[in-house]
């Protein structure tokens, strides 16, 4: 190092005269330095900071302010959809409610109606039997005149003899139906 | 290094601080005497950077934070991340988020400045140091020293506050005779001077260096015999390597200050514990 540094001093003093200490400041740096740094600083201070400050101030609202935004929309959202879940369950249960009663009352007319046909069926089915049963005697009774009558005057015809007693007509027929009654054949 | 003692003493001259007493820009040769110095009259080299170092960075914010965009543009985006580092990162995180809001501007201010001047030593056609010019930083480092020391007595009145910084905290007795003074230098006397030291001699050291490197690299090449020349080629290749080098620390000792600025603002307005 010696070795080094000895020409560059022989330099220094040969050229300045005398040798050279950085540590000794120039005084116009000196004062240079701090009156350039103290208008960079009010410049800073009045124009850029305050900028930078509030685009800072800015975003962290607008951040906020749409997370807030956010959050409430999706509170909504989600009240929204609860409600209508709530009133699709409802529907489901009416729509439910609604089948199982008409099923109910589907049943209910049919048994009604079946009862009703029944009694209905059973109504007629009566009436038929003493229509029958009126018409079989009215031609049970008009036979058995005609059928004496008819007997009487044949049998008169026959025999020749009058019948024309009516006591004895009465006797003759009776008879003859009894006869017929307990199936004697030939008769027909 | 070695090399130097090899040659004849005379035929290279090593660089040394004459090497930073730049002459007056259009070549007035005056001088004055200050200190038993003689100096330079007139507008010298560092003097200009300071002041276009000034301008740039006004210039380079103003256009950044004037749109004020939500979504920032690239320029914009810079001076966010510029600004938001020194903010948050040297003044919240140091001085807390209570007080640090009143000392943003000034360590923005302060940052950017020294960052500015100690990069002109790399940036190609200017390549000086603004801050290797003593006077430059002694004016800085002691702004420094006023602004804590009187933040520091505005907050605890001019007692509480030299009790503050030269009484430590939990100790009694006789102890205290040794650690008053002590504390009291540390805190209030010494560190304005290696404030300005650090920063005055990494600058001066690192351009000192790579002028070495550049001129002992030129020597080897052209002046001595042919075999010395691959060392002046290394000389250069390590030239360029300092040089990255240099960046890291003109980019560190520009922290290093603001980040000291901001501790002792930080200091002088802690509470007594």
């Amino acid at each position: 190092m010696q070795t080094l540094i000895l020409p560059g001093v022989v330099r220094a003093a040969e050229e300045g005269g005398h040798e050279l200490n950085p540590l000794l400041p120039h005084p116009i740096e000196l004062i240079l330095s701090l009156v350039v740094f103290g208008l960079l600083f009010l410049l800073i201070r009045k124009f850029v900071a305050p900028k930078f400050e509030e685009i800072y101030t800015e975003r962290t609202k607008a951040i906020e302010g749409g997370l807030a935004a956010a959050e409430t929309k999706q509170a909504e959202a989600d009240a929204k959809l609860a409600e209508l879940e709530q009133q699709l369950a409802d529907a489901r249960h009416e729509a439910a409610r609604i089948r199982e009663e008409a099923r109910e009352q589907g049943a209910q007319i049919v048994a009604e109606m079946r009862e009703q046909a029944q009694t209905e069926a059973a109504r007629i089915v009566e009436h038929g039997k003493a229509q029958i049963e009126a018409e079989r005697q009215q031609a049970v009774t008009s036979l058995r005149s005609e059928v004496g009558t008819l007997a009487t005057t044949l049998a008169g015809r026959i025999v020749g003899e009058s019948l024309e007693d009516d006591e004895r007509q009465g006797r003759v027929v009776e008879r003859f139906l009894a006869d017929l009654e307990a199936g004697t054949p030939g008769v027909n | 290094m070695s090399f130097g003692s090899v040659i004849i003493p005379g035929e290279f001259t090593p660089p040394g601080p004459g090497d930073f007493n730049l002459p007056a820009i259009g070549g007035g040769h005056d001088t004055f005497e200050f200190l038993g110095q003689a100096q330079v009259s007139g507008v010298t080299k560092p003097m200009l950077q300071l002041v276009v170092s000034a301008l740039v960075i006004f210039a380079l914010f103003y256009l950044a934070s004037r749109k004020r965009a939500m979504v920032p543009g690239k320029l914009q985006f810079v001076g966010e991340e510029a600004y938001g580092f020194v903010r948050n990162s040297l003044g919240r995180d140091i001085i807390g988020s209570h007080d640090f809001a009143r000392f943003v501007p000034y360590l923005f201010a302060l940052f950017s400045f020294i960052l500015l001047n100690n990069l002109f030593a790399t940036i190609p056609f200017i390549q000086f140091p603004t801050f290797s010019r003593s006077g430059m930083v002694y004016s800085l480092a002691l702004m420094s020293w006023v602004i804590y020391n009187v933040v520091g007595i505005k907050k605890h009145g001019f007692v509480g506050y030299f009790k503050l910084q030269s009484v430590p905290a939990g100790v009694g007795g006789p102890i205290l005779l040794l650690l008053i003074p002590l504390e009291f230098m540390s805190n209030i006397l010494v560190r304005p001077v290696t404030l300005a030291l650090r920063l005055f001699a990494n600058m001066f050291a690192g351009h000192l260096l790579l002028i070495l490197f550049a001129l002992g690299g030129e020597y080897l090449i052209t002046e001595m015999a042919i075999q010395y020349a691959p060392v002046g080629v290394l000389a250069w290749v390590l030239f360029i390597a300092v040089a990255f080098l240099e960046i890291l620390i003109q980019f560190l000792q520009a922290y290093v200050f603001v980040l000291l600025n901001a501790m002792y603002i930080q200091g002088a307005l802690a509470d007594e514990h």
